[in-house]
């Protein structure tokens, strides 16, 4: 067998820092995709030798037990136990414990070692298990569990250099498996083997407690989260906003440039300029929030805090029918639902998962700012309200307000509504706090950037263009004097869908402008200036859009228009990142099918109410 | 006793982890994580509203069990400390 074949997979619990040692023992060779059929993460790197040699490396999913309870574990076991229909068996198995949690992570070794295939152990965070003062005689446990046991600390340079030179060492050989006896209890053997080989002080100093203490207390804890997010709200808008400007006036810039080489006012100069560089730019825009984001999100998951928000905030969730672990996912989703998406990933349960995802758009996003902020300000007159309030921010307050609650309520409808009414656990570990490493930072924040440029990139690119198609075809006919998009086929769309929202109060404007619209939630505002006729940049196009339709529409349309885009899913590229993070085109259906449902009923509402009373 | 009556800071001692219905995978992964006869357990935190979950030490490890999940946690009485 040569070396390029020699398969190894690493496992472990989660929170041993198995990933950590994967990315040390396999830097930037990684390769992140889905195993086949399931949402499950597959991570797969090369390992590159001071030998010379090269092996393929397979981080599976973290597991305690063989006895999977989800997706995740399942693919674990498949795979240890050379069961996966598409994976073959590892030539060799790396189990990575956590030298300080031995107690809980030495029961899942013997599982793993009763399967009787070549194996390893790496006793990992070996520095932290020396600072406690935890002696571990690695010859005694070696002898015992028969297999290699090789220390290491995945946090330093050199920290898994004894594991790769073991495995240089076992290549070629004929591999004995451990020998471990396959019927005594397992609690049992882990109690026996920690008595013969670890020597823990009775005082093993734990700053966790002391971090605890105040992190999770009822009062403390709840304030020092508030002020967490309050910080990275204010950082995700602070710093994202200028980059978002400078991102969209260079992709429009390199636009007009390429363009600039086609004949003006053609077909060509169009689909470059709002086709092709208008969709780069709506994929590239999204860039400096989820790369921001997802910054503050892998430090405190890597901190080891993102779970005690969890626990902190479990209750209230769960009532709702979510989970702690959706806080998070929630919250990003104010800055925009593709971060908050795909931040889904850290919650194991798939059920709770989906929940999540398909509420996620309720959130409001940033997008939706434009829109509010024209509306409210055309047709909400700048008054005091109580004193102090002003009415104005009191109904973009009431708008975000409105979402958390339709969120919840959907959760909670779909908590009753679905047949699988079994208990789905929290059982979750919180770990040590630990400093996050750089590296595993930075590279968790590249493989994100990468999904979305590549999967989700792709789609909204493609959509975009198609909805180029859609408003420029066919151009208006020689002589024509309404806006060129009147007469498109979007126009046409628009309004053949002016009977469906009449009832709901849009006029044809609005429809005609809600199918490129469809494209982002903000495109909806340089929409309506191009079906009202008007030209220049966003901003000019707001300021003269305002007084216009505060003139030729009713209150009540306005009114409708709002409540329509807390629901409605104007906006692509949530879609096509469902569509990503399902890895089902079901999903998207279901999705894009209740908010337009729920948007229309609402607006329906609120239009005719709104009728009767002015 | 239940592990879910177990007061703040307060510790025990397992005694066994019951099956609240048949093939209750809750109650074998519970077994799996190191609640299983003699090991002692300690309520570390309770969370806000109501101290559901609560966050439980075994061994070196601090799991958050939400109450019906710590329920299964059957403790021996005389143990409490």
């Amino acid at each position: 067998m040569s070396a390029e074949s020699l398969r190894i997979a690493l496992v472990g619990n989660p929170n041993c820092g198995k990933t950590a040692l994967f990315n040390l023992l396999t830097g930037s060779r990684q390769k992140v995709a889905n195993y086949a059929g399931v949402t499950v993460e597959r991570k797969e790197g090369r390992l590159l030798a001071p030998s010379g040699r090269s092996y393929r490396l397979l981080d599976l999913p973290g597991t305690y037990s063989l006895d999977a309870t989800s997706p995740d574990e399942a693919i674990t076991r498949d795979i240890c136990s050379g069961r996966h229909a598409e994976e073959p068996a590892p030539d060799l198995i790396v189990c990575v414990a956590d030298a300080t949690n031995l107690r809980l992570h030495l029961r899942f070794v013997l599982e793993v070692a009763r399967l009787g295939r070549p194996m390893v152990l790496a006793l990992n965070m070996m520095d932290a298990a020396r600072r406690r003062g935890i002696d571990i005689d690695v010859a005694a446990l070696e002898q015992q569990l028969g297999m290699p046991v090789v220390e290491t600390v995945a946090v330093h340079r050199r920290g898994a250099a004894a594991l790769v030179e073991r495995i240089d060492r076992l290549h070629g050989q004929s591999q004995a498996s451990p020998s471990v006896d396959p019927d005594a209890d397992l609690h049992q053997q882990v109690r026996a083997l920690i008595d013969a080989t670890v020597r823990v002080p009775p005082q093993a100093s734990r700053i966790d407690d002391a971090i605890d203490r105040w992190t999770l207390h009822p009062v403390f804890g709840l304030a020092i989260l508030g002020v967490l997010m309050f910080f990275i709200f204010q950082a995700v808008f602070s710093w994202a906003v200028p980059l978002m400007d400078g991102i969209d006036f260079g992709v429009g810039w390199l636009g007009t440039q390429v363009a600039g080489l086609m004949p003006a006012h053609s077909a060509m100069h169009s689909l470059v300029t709002d086709g092709i560089f208008g969709g780069l730019g709506t994929v590239l825009v999204f860039l400096p929030q989820i790369l921001i984001l997802f910054l503050f999100i892998l430090v405190l998951e890597e901190s080891g805090y993102l779970p005690r928000a969890a626990f902190l905030l479990d209750r209230l969730m769960f009532k709702a029918g979510l989970t702690g672990r959706a806080f998070i996912p929630l919250l990003s989703s104010f800055a925009c639902a593709i971060p908050g998406i795909m931040a889904t990933r850290s919650i194991s349960d798939p059920r709770d998962r989906l929940t999540t995802i398909l509420v996620a758009p309720l959130m409001t996003c940033s997008a939706r700012l434009p829109v509010y902020t024209l509306l409210i300000a055309a047709f909400i007159p700048r008054r005091t309200v109580l004193g102090v309030m002003n009415l104005q921010g009191l109904v973009l307050f009431g708008l975000y307000v409105f979402g958390i609650v339709s969120a919840m309520t959907v959760a909670f409808v779909m908590k009753k509504l679905r047949r699988d009414k079994s208990e789905h656990a929290l059982l979750m570990e919180l770990p040590s706090y630990r400093v996050p490493h750089v590296r595993d930072v930075a590279l968790g924040l590249w493989q994100r950037v990468k999904i979305f440029l590549r999967r989700v990139g792709g789609i909204i690119l493609a959509l975009t263009v198609l909805l180029w198609v859609l408003s420029s075809f066919p151009s208006p006919p020689p002589g024509a004097t309404g806006p060129a998009i009147d007469y498109s086929l979007a126009g046409r769309l628009g309004h053949a869908l002016q009977h469906i929202f009449a009832p709901i109060g849009f006029n044809w404007q609005i429809s005609v402008a809600l199918v490129p619209g469809l494209a982002a939630r903000e495109v909806a505002v340089s929409a309506l200036g191009t079906v009202y006729a008007m030209s220049g940049s966003d901003t000019a196009v707001a300021s003269h859009l305002g007084p216009l339709i505060a003139q030729q529409w009713p209150l009540a349309t306005a009114l409708s228009l709002l409540v329509w885009y807390v629901f409605a899913p104007q906006c692509m590229s949530t879609l096509a990142v469902i569509r990503r993070e399902t890895n089902s085109w079901r999903n998207v259906a279901i999705a894009a099918g209740y908010l337009f449902g729920l948007a229309y009923v609402a607006s329906l509402i609120t239009f005719q109410v709104a009728r009767l009373l002015s | 006793m239940q592990l879910s009556d177990l007061p703040k800071g307060a510790q025990a001692v397992v005694d066994a982890v019951r099956d609240a219905h048949d093939n209750d995978a809750i109650a074998r992964r519970l077994r799996d994580l190191g609640f299983v006869a003699g090991e002692t357990v300690r309520v570390v935190a309770r969370a806000p509203l109501g101290g559901d979950p609560l966050l439980v030490q075994v061994g070196y490890t601090r799991f958050a069990l939400r109450r019906a999940e710590a329920d299964r946690v059957l403790l021996n009485a005389g143990a409490t400390a």
